[in-house]
Parts: C-alpha cells; structure tokens; sequence
C-alpha cells in the first residue's frame, strides 16, 4: 500500500520549498453563493482539494490532520471510490498552510463529515471533467466511457489514462458540487476496513511524527515553566547556564524561559541548572480540593443561561421526585509523547512543523504572538503522539520559536519534559451537574432539570480574539487570550449533550459557564459530554430504580428515535441483557445510552464490573457497544476508535484527575496521574449498525460518556451504592460501601 | 565527553558523549532511529524501549556507560518495511494502534517474551506489557497482535 508513497520526510521537506502555494479563493462576489458539502463550502476550488499527476498518482489535500484516528486512509478510501482510482495511488497532504484547505481544526469527530464530504463532491466532479476532456480526445460522448483504475475505455475500443488527461483537465475552477457522488452500492473501498497508511511505518523506525523531523543545523530546546499557575520570575543566572557545555542560546522574557543546545542531554542538563538558578514570586491562585472544588466552583460568578425550557402539552405532575449532584474533577489528555515543535527563522520568515490540531488557527495566534504577518509563516503538521484535544501542541510551537529566534537562523526542536505537560497542558474542565426528575403514578418520567456548571471547553488558538497560547502570557509584555465564550448548540460545550434525547414531559438545561479559570482548561475528548452524559444516564437509571423498572425498557419507553432504539437494543441483545437481573454485591451490569453532541454517532454500551469490596478496587471486565455512525468508511477504523474510547473512558472515570495544592499542580508524572494498564482494561466488543444510505456521522468521541455511565450504572446495580463524584477510587467505592456520601 | 563504540542492530557505531548521556538521545540523535520515543525521561511509560543483550532496557534512564558494551537491538533492528519481523507484521495486521507512540516499547518487551516464553498466555502478555502505558487504548489489540506474532513465530 505505500509502495508509491516514496518520500521520506526528509525529502519531503526538503521538497517544500520548491512547492508553489495556490491561491484558494475566498468566498467573494456579490451575494451569497450556493452553499457547498462539507468544507467544499470554505475552500471553493477543485484544485484546493485534489490533484491529477501524470506519474500516476492522485494527491488529495486535506485541512484536517492524522492523529492515529485514521482519517488520511477514510478519506483516500472516498477520493478512490469517487475517480474509480486504485487506493495505492492515493498521496495524502494533510494541514499546511502553503499547500492545503482551511478546514479550521480537526476537533469534534467531524472530519470525514466536513473534508470527506468535501472530497467526495470534489473528486466526483473532476471525474466528470475528467471524463469529458476524455471524451473530446476518444471523439465519444462522455456517456460511453467507464473508468477502471485511471484508465478511461470507450465502448469502442478507444482508451486513455487520466495521467495522459492530467494536463488537459483543468480542475483550477470553482467547484460546483453538480456531480452526483456514487451510490453505496457502487462502492469498491468505503464501507471497507482498509488498512491504516501510517501504520506501518510507526512499525519500522520510519518517520513518523514530528519528533522525528531532523533539519540539517538543528539544535535542540526546552523550556523551564514556572513552578505555578501564578508565578512570576524575579531573577535567573543566565550567564552561567550559557558557559555550560553545548549551550546555543538561552532565552529570557518576562517569566518565559528557555534553552538551546547542541545536543539534547545538554538542552535538558541546562534547563535543570535554571530551573537551580530561578527565583520566582509565587501566587497562591489555585482553587481547593476535594468536594471544596466543586462547592468552589458553584460559588463563582456566573450567569445562569437557560440552554433549553421545554414542556410537552400534556405533561402531568409528577407524584415522586429526586435530585442528585454529579461531579468530574479537573482531567488530563496524558500525551504519551511530550509535546513538540520544529521552528525555523530564515530571513524574518518562520516555518513550524507541528502537531497542532489546526494548522491556521495556530498560525494566526502565533502571528499575534511574535509580531510578524501570517503571510511570513508557515505551519506544517507533522504528527505527535495521541492528543484527544487540545494539548500543548500550540503552545510548544510559540516556544519553538521564540527560542529559534535566538540561534542565528539553526532550526530549532523543542520538546516539553513529562512535568511540562503535566502541569502545562490545558485540562478538561472541572464540572457539576445537578439533575433533579420527577416521575408520575405510571413510573414515566414527567419533569427533568439539568444544571450544570463549568470553566471553558474550547481555548485554542483562533477559538477568540487574542492569544491562546501559552508563553504568550508569560512575555514581559504579556499577551493575553479574550475570555472564551462557550461553544455554542446545537453542539454545545459546557452543555453539550446536557438536553437529553429522551421524551421526558418538561425539560430544563441551565448552565453556568465560569469563563475566568483559576486553571487553564481547554478541549479534551466530548468536551462538557463525558460529564454530562455521564450524570444524565446515570440519574435515568436512579429514576429507573425509583420506578422499580429495568433501565433498557426504562430508557426504551422514553426513546422515540429509531436509530437510538435500535443501538440500544443492539447493545442489550448482544450482551444477552436479562430484565430484572439482580447484582450480587460484587458484580454487576450497567446500560447507557448517547448520540454524541446530539448530532453524531449513536452509541449505546453493556459494561459488566466486579467490585472488590474489600479493597474497593472496581474492575470492567467487559464491554458491548452498539454504534451507528450512519454510512461507516472502515468498519475496523470505526471499532478501533469505540474501543479506545471505551477503555480510555475507563481509565478516567476509575482513576484520573489532576492533583495541586493552592499554589502548585502537584501532577507532574505518571506516579501523580495514575492510568488504566493492561490487567485492568476490559474486554470490549463492538456491534456496527451500518446504514448506507446515511451520511457520515462523526465516531470519535461517541463512546466516552456512555462508558463513564454504564460503568456507574454497574456498580450501583452490583452494590447497590450509587456513586456520583468521578473518579471512581477504591477509597471512594469503600466509603460508598460503608454507607457514605459518594 | 568520552568514546563509546556501541553495538546496535549488529553494526558499531562510535560516538563522543558524556558518560551519563542517556542511550535514548545517542540512539536519536546520533544515530538518527526513530524506533526509541521520548515518552517520559522517567522510566515510568515504556515508549523508549530498546533490547540490551535481549531484555528490554528504559533507554532514557540509561546511562551509555553501562550498555557500552552490550548488544543493543532497536525496533529497526527487527526489520524493515520490506523484511518484516513478525512481531512488525503482527502488529500491522492487527491495526494494533492509533497514534502508534507507544508502539515501539510495546513491540519490543514482547519480542523480549516471546523469545523466553514462545507460547504465552493472554495473562503473561499482560503481565508482560503491564509496565507500558497506551493513551490511545489499544491494549486488546496489542494482545492480539503479540499472539498472532507467536503463532506465526512458531509455525
């Protein structure tokens, strides 16, 4: 499959300076223009999204970048069904600013609904162009030709090559999304589980992230972070950490720090001796801990914003009513690999290889951020190790460059250490949800109220005006990012996935969105949705368990859309639910059930845990999921990311959150921040619903939250004791068991 | 700064380091192999994983003076894109990941217990594996993977 894949990264990147950007043309003339599929929308012209190479090959350009998710191979399995290609001739060029789309950032599981949809409107249409200048050449109505693998044959007998057509089809034009895309059933490679392109080389030693980018000159950085969130440098002995050995250049404004060095074991010796040598005037400005957080944060100032206020006609009054306060602690994406840039300053312009999520968002604020235009940068992703959101791949690509600035044009590598991204990376939010529900004499729910309260979700670069990138504003003229508003539905952030699905007579969703953060915060995986669905599914089930009902046919009763029924049957029948099972005070099984920011995947899970009472140590053994992403593009592609996040799921809402004190995040290494390892990861099995004739439904983050709550569900059906504050610790289950609040 | 003549993937290859240099930056940046990842520069997540003298070494914590003179083998040392080992090809047929960091680590303590215990159970993978740490949660797969190289290794 990479046989014609031929570049090496080195090559490439040497390469790139050869490489003309291409104009891709604004949205210009007077009036609105038709609106376009996908990203085509944004990013009009044909020749933006793919190219036709008389060597045989297509090249597709993508905004959207690979992040183990696979979706360079979801989306050159769309552009070869589209031209009739076979998949090897299919080179991926993902986010570039010189060379590819705008596609904002690749967040919110909606790449190969916006750049897939894209590409397959743009591909179908330049196979109609191609197949017309075919037609002039053969002298054939374009209606008698078929293409197979490039080759365009006439019913004739007349043949020739998109390759030898590659000069005469001229796809430097508007696109017109006019070309019908292919049925399902003429499909060759979606709905198949073609093997990921990146793997292999991930295998062998290949270069494969941005780790592995080496430019001949290149010297190596690190950078020395305050000790806290609040901190300021007073001094720092720079003269003596520049005499160390192999020391290039060591940079110091306002409290950002950093160091240069020839080789890397030196870079890392420098930035202990200034963090030696550092004085800092610290500030206690961390909130407290415990149950004081989330009393902490309900007691900050917030607006309360009605999100939805909806009451069926007919809704009685109910006869019983519960409430109940849920809570997450502050999470952290966890990057295996530490985050990383390449900078490199050659005559006032920049270039970065990055692993940043959106590769214009990240140029526009690095742009702010160092003074120069957007025009003399250049920001080229590279992949880095697993970010599920937002982690520190913008900020290490402002310190890669400050620091380049400073070595005399040698390129620079930067890589944060493990307490970098411990205590630097911003977190998933800390939150409260308080539900509250009543039921009437049938046992149906008839009142529902969701309230919940959170810091902000969304902090990239370009998500407000100003900065949002770290360093930024510890520079001695300090640049500082505009309080975020909150994502808004039908997505949602801090609400997001807080209006249930189900028909519940009233419902009420109020949210309390604490813009100024005593913690950098920032997306991880669901944004607000792990929490809320979370809290949601696990308060049906205490509504259930008030109305004496089985929770699938509880859920099923209040659940009119089919393709939610239908994941939650799945799910049910699969793991050979029984109605009216009882827990043994050990083990026990849960349901939950959710469609991912109301709007993509259904996913709906089975978990089975036993629960060591003695210990309190909670186990998943095993987990059935029931997904339905709409038209699937790789089956296997499609379950790898269910049952990551199931098992990740898992670890977060049995082990994690961030520790500090009122000054200091005291988190800073796998030690501090506990994750699931293999004798703890459940057995997962996943159900695909595959609907065809649906468009493509975003599948990356359907599987968090259910899993959170089904686990929840599971312990409470085995023990009996509901447990509301994530994490689920062994000394949280014991105290649960013991009769305490939880 | 000292020389060393290392032995890694049967070749030597003298570099001029401090005796303290991790193996981890050698093999990186000296020798140019990306299999070896900085992870953690604490030995507490496995993506830094290379073989010395067949068991499986935390080349970020260790110092070059003391594999000086062993047989170090990298991930690049098992094969290539061409010539796969079958722990590489076992791992491909799986789709054994998703970002693939801490795939290098995982690859190799495996090869460490195949080559001691050819027909492990699902248990002794675990067991095997359990000092790795995968973010992405590719866990199920990895065990697959790491049986599907034994019946091939064995076969």
């Amino acid at each position: 499959m990479s046989g014609r894949r031929g570049l090496s990264r080195r090559a490439f990147i040497g390469a790139g300076a050869l490489i003309v950007g291409f104009a891709l043309a604004p949205r210009v003339g007077l009036g609105q223009p038709a609106r376009l599929p996908g990203s085509l929308d944004g990013n009009r012209r044909l020749d933006a999204w793919l190219r036709i190479d008389p060597n045989g090959t297509v090249t597709i350009f993508t905004g959207k970048i690979e992040l183990g998710q696979g979706i360079g191979t979801a989306l050159s399995q769309i552009a070869a069904d589209e031209l009739d290609v076979d998949l090897a001739r299919i080179e991926v060029v993902y986010g570039d600013t010189a060379r590819t789309p705008n596609e904002g950032q690749t967040a919110g599981s909606l790449s190969v609904e916006q750049s897939g949809t894209a590409l397959r409107f743009a591909c179908a249409e330049a196979r109609e162009i191609l197949l017309s200048a075919a037609a002039a050449k053969l002298g054939v109505p374009a209606a008698d030709l078929s293409v197979s693998d490039g080759t365009v044959a006439a019913a004739g007998g007349g043949r020739i090559t998109y390759w030898d057509l590659a000069g005469d089809a001229d796809l430097g034009r508007a696109a017109t999304a006019t070309a019908k895309p292919k049925p399902p059933s003429a499909h060759r490679w979606v709905g198949t589980s073609v093997r990921r392109r990146d793997i292999p080389k991930k295998f062998t030693g290949g270069a494969a992230y941005v780790q592995d980018v080496r430019l001949p000159g290149m010297v190596f950085g690190r950078v020395v972070r305050p000790p806290s969130p609040g901190a300021e440098l007073l001094s720092v002995d720079e003269a003596r950490v520049r005499s160390l050995p192999g020391v290039v250049a060591v940079v110091r404004d306002g409290s950002f720090l950093a160091v240069a060095a020839a080789r890397e074991e030196q870079a890392i010796r420098a930035r202990e001796a200034l963090k030696q040598s550092a004085k800092w005037k610290e500030t206690a400005s961390l909130p407290p801990s415990g149950d004081a957080l989330y009393r902490d944060l309900m007691a900050r100032s917030a607006p309360a914003e009605t999100v939805t206020d909806k009451a069926a006609p007919a809704a009685a009054a109910p006869v019983k009513t519960l409430e109940a306060r849920y809570t997450r602690p502050y999470q952290c994406h966890g990057s295996i690999g530490p985050s990383c840039a390449v900078a490199h300053w050659q005559d006032g312009r920049l270039t970065v290889w990055t692993h940043s999520q959106g590769v214009f968002p990240l140029r526009a604020d690095l742009a702010k951020a160092l003074g120069v235009a957007t025009g003399d940068i250049r920001c080229i992703h590279a992949e880095g190790a697993g970010c599920y959101g937002h982690n520190g791949a913008d900020d290490v690509a402002l310190d890669a460059a400050l620091l380049a600035r400073a070595t005399g044009g040698r390129p620079v590598k930067l890589q944060w250490m493990r307490d970098d991204e411990f205590m630097w990376e911003p977190y998933g939010s800390a939150m409260v949800m308080k539900l509250a529900g009543g039921l009437d004499a049938q046992g149906n729910v008839v009142a529902w109220s969701h309230e919940v309260w959170s810091y902000p979700h969304s902090t990239r670069p370009g998500s407000s005006a100003g900065v949002n990138l770290l360093a930024a504003r510890h520079l001695a003229t300090p640049l500082a990012p505009v309080l975020p508003a909150d994502v808004p539905q039908p997505a949602g952030g801090s609400d997001r996935n807080a209006i249930p699905l189900y028909d519940f007579g009233r419902v009420k969703v109020v949210k309390h969105y604490v813009a100024q953060a005593p913690l950098r915060t920032s997306a991880l995986r669901t944004l607000g949705g792990y929490a809320n669905v979370f809290a949601l599914e696990s308060f049906l089930d205490e509504l259930a368990a008030a109305a004496g009902a089985d929770p699938v046919e509880f859920r099923l009763r209040h659940l009119s859309d089919p393709r939610a029924r239908a994941v939650l049957e799945a799910a049910a029948q699969r793991a050979g639910w029984q109605s009216g099972a009882k827990g043994d005070g050990a083990r026990g099984r849960g349901v939950a059930f959710a469609r991912y920011k109301n709007l993509a995947c259904y996913c709906a899970l089975v978990a089975d845990v036993a629960v060591d009472r003695g210990s309190g140590r909670v186990r998943v053994a095993r987990v059935v999921a029931a997904v339905d992403a709409g038209q699937i593009v790789n089956p296997d592609g499609v379950v790898n990311q269910i049952e990551g996040g199931i098992i990740q799921s898992t670890s977060w809402t049995l082990k994690e959150s961030v520790r500090f004190d009122r000054t200091r995040v005291t988190t800073r290494s796998w030690a501090d921040y506990p994750i699931v390892r293999f004798d703890e990861v459940p057995e997962v099995d996943v159900v695909l619903l595959d609907r065809p004739s649906e468009r493509f439904l975003g599948v990356g983050e359907g599987a968090q939250g259910p899993a959170a709550a089904a686990i929840a569900n599971a312990i409470a059906h085995a023990t009996g004791r509901r447990l509301r504050a994530l994490p689920f610790t062994p000394e949280r289950v014991k105290q649960a068991l013991a009769g305490g609040s939880a | 700064m000292a020389n060393f003549t290392l032995r890694v993937n049967g070749e030597g290859r003298t570099v001029a380091v401090e005796p303290d240099t991790p193996l981890l930056y050698i093999l990186r940046n000296d020798l140019e192999l990306n299999g070896p990842k900085f992870g953690c520069g604490l030995a507490q997540c496995g993506a830094c994983t290379v073989l010395v003298d067949g068991k499986p070494v935390r080349s970020c914590v260790a110092p070059v003076s003391s594999v000086a003179k062993g047989h170090i083998t990298t991930i690049e040392g098992l094969g290539t894109v061409e010539t796969l080992h079958p722990l590489q090809r076992a791992f491909i047929e799986e789709q054994a990941c998703q970002c693939g960091y801490c795939g290098n680590g995982m690859v190799m303590s495996a090869k460490a217990l195949l080559d001691r215990n050819p027909r492990p159970s699902d248990g002794d993978i675990k067991a095997a594996l359990n000092g790795h740490l995968c973010r992405c949660a590719s866990h199920n797969r990895i065990v697959r993977a790491v049986q599907r190289a034994a019946r091939e290794m064995r076969s």
